[in-house]
């Protein structure tokens, strides 16, 4: 039998820590992690997700090798989210990294993230040459790969998508995860109240819609109030996507990321792919959170293209941009 | 609205163009189809809004000197706007297969533009090459006035100039700097350098103000 490419991959961006362990045919052996979840009423303090990572990190490794039936000196190659993310959880997966990498003398790949979120959403899907949008905590972006890149068509102006779910869930005291909760509380709302609706070309801006919302804290139902900006935030979003399809006529739409799993966002951007006859794929809901998986396959990729780093120049990168990363594996464009 | 002969061309992001024969004359009919996906409360309220705005503004874009379809007809139950329909090539196709110097003409050509709406304090809204009509070798026309709104605001105005350096980006990526430095020459000689700079600096900054952008 010949031998399969095995990469490990190291997530810690922001509360998740995941180390999962994948196989060049595509196989997620294993998706190990551990979420540091916050009080309620706070949000993510970067010192303290890092506090986590760094505790529970030795039993995420273990626990992804034995769930894999991988032993360690089987693995190829470690990859890691060099960014963007938080600086103090950033630094934990990328110290684990380098050390595995070093000790067992394996090259160390570096992954961004959101790559990490489309690869790992391809993969899942069958997805080919897809204007992809990423909705998470830390990207909101309409992308299509051009020329060795993914080129940014659309995005937020201010904060994420994700950002404004959780920061709205955290000022009303909703517990975590507040998207999820917040879709369950909008399943109750009934009455529409108008909101600011701000799309700018392919952008969208969020942050006005939010100060709007958290200024009817306790003058309105609250289930309406989700319900509303719900509906706002999903439509801006899902017209900014339509722009882009329409721009860039491509026949495939991908959602990934963490807002990924939202059944009203998908159900708007199920609608104008079919008005569009592109066919609409969204990534598996095992994978649309950050998790390892997303790391160890676009690691993967990028080994199989020659992409590595060495230990002492792997610098973690906070504020590293999407469209900035050459993606050597993808043909299309 | 009598027409007749309707002929699907384009279906846009938020409307259908049609190609029709109304009273002898070959129009455009902009039609804002409903949302499926946006609530009705929602979905009508933008979409009256859109085109009776829209149409308003691209009146007024005349009064600067852009050039801008004709409007003949604004329904506001179908939501639907008549229109002079321009024949020629949008720049989106075009620009990327021009010669150099005709290349740097051309987006000098779209920065003027730029610079003589802002300069009467209308926004456009949705700066990309897509809605641009290029017509014997000569002039531009702009459409697509659905997200336009007035204002002098700097903030406004370098929001509207980071769309077309978007669209250039990851559009025409090829030659992406040539381009836009050459739109910002236009727009700099149509608006004056001062105000210029003003629209410039905002861009930088909303652009920082973004995701993950390098400070």
């Amino acid at each position: 039998m010949s031998h399969k490419i095995i990469c490990l991959g190291i997530e810690s961006t922001a509360h998740t820590f995941g180390v999962s362990i994948v196989s060049e045919d595509g196989k997620i052996l294993s998706d190990a992690k551990d979420v540091y979840i916050p009080p309620v009423g706070k949000g993510i303090h970067p010192r303290e997700a890092a506090q986590h990572h760094s505790q529970i990190a030795h039993k995420i490794v273990y626990q992804a090798l034995k769930d894999a039936k991988v032993k360690l000196k089987d693995v190829d190659a470690i990859a890691f989210s060099m960014g963007p993310g938080l600086g103090p959880a950033l630094r934990v997966g990328a110290t684990i990294a380098r050390a595995l990498a070093t000790f067992l003398n394996k090259p160390l790949i570096p992954v961004h993230h959101a790559i990490g979120h489309i690869e790992i959403a391809a993969l899942t899907t069958g997805a080919k040459d897809p204007l992809t949008l990423i909705v998470s905590g830390g990207h909101t972006a309409l992308v299509a790969f051009a020329r060795k890149r993914w080129r940014v068509f659309g995005e937020t102006e201010d904060i994420t998508l994700g950002n404004l779910l959780d920061m709205f869930a955290r000022e009303m005291n909703i517990p975590p995860p507040g998207g999820k909760n917040v879709e369950k509380l909008a399943e109750n709302g009934e009455k529409f109240i108008d909101l600011p609706y701000i799309v700018k070309g392919n952008d969208v801006s969020y942050s006005g819609l939010l100060t709007a919302a958290l200024k009817l804290k306790n003058a309105v139902k609250l289930e309406d109030l989700c319900f509303s900006l719900q509906e706002v935030a999903f439509s801006m979003l899902t017209e900014a996507t339509e722009r882009c399809l329409a721009h860039t006529e491509k026949k495939e739409l991908l959602l990934t990321g963490g807002v990924a799993a939202n059944k009203r966002l998908q159900e708007m951007l199920k609608s104008i792919a079919e008005e569009h006859n592109a066919k609409f794929y969204v990534v598996d809901p095992k994978f649309s959170g950050d998790c390892g998986a997303q790391i160890a396959w676009a690691g993967l990729l990028a080994f199989k293209y020659g992409v590595k780093i060495k230990v002492e120049e792997s610098f973690i990168k906070p504020k590293w941009r999407l469209d900035k990363v050459d993606v050597p594996w993808r043909k299309t464009g | 609205m009598e027409k007749n002969g309707l002929k699907l061309i384009k279906k846009g992001a938020e409307a259908n163009l049609y190609l029709a024969n109304w009273h002898g004359k070959e129009v455009i009919i902009k039609k804002r189809i409903q949302k499926k996906y946006r609530i009705k409360a929602l979905d009508e309220k933008i979409r009256l809004y859109r085109t009776i705005h829209e149409a308003q503004i691209m009146h007024e874009a005349k009064k600067a000197g852009v050039a801008t379809p004709t409007i003949f007809f604004v329904d506001e139950i179908e939501k639907a706007i008549i229109m002079e329909y321009i024949k020629g090539v949008r720049v989106k196709e075009l620009l990327d297969s021009l010669k150099p110097n005709q290349r740097i003409n051309l987006c000098l050509e779209i920065g003027k533009i730029i610079g003589k709406l802002h300069k009467k304090g209308i926004i456009h809204g949705d700066l990309t090459t897509s809605n641009m009509i290029f017509i014997d070798n000569e002039k531009i026309f702009f459409i697509d006035f659905g997200l336009s709104f007035y204002s002098f605001r700097e903030e406004d105005r370098g929001s509207d100039l980071l769309l077309m350096k978007r669209a250039l980006s990851s559009t025409h990526f090829k030659f992406f700097n040539k381009c836009f430095k050459s739109v910002v020459e236009g727009y700099k000689e149509e608006i004056g350098i001062k105000e210029a700079l003003k629209t410039l600096n905002k861009v930088n900054e909303i652009e920082k103000r973004g995701r993950y952008a390098e400070r």
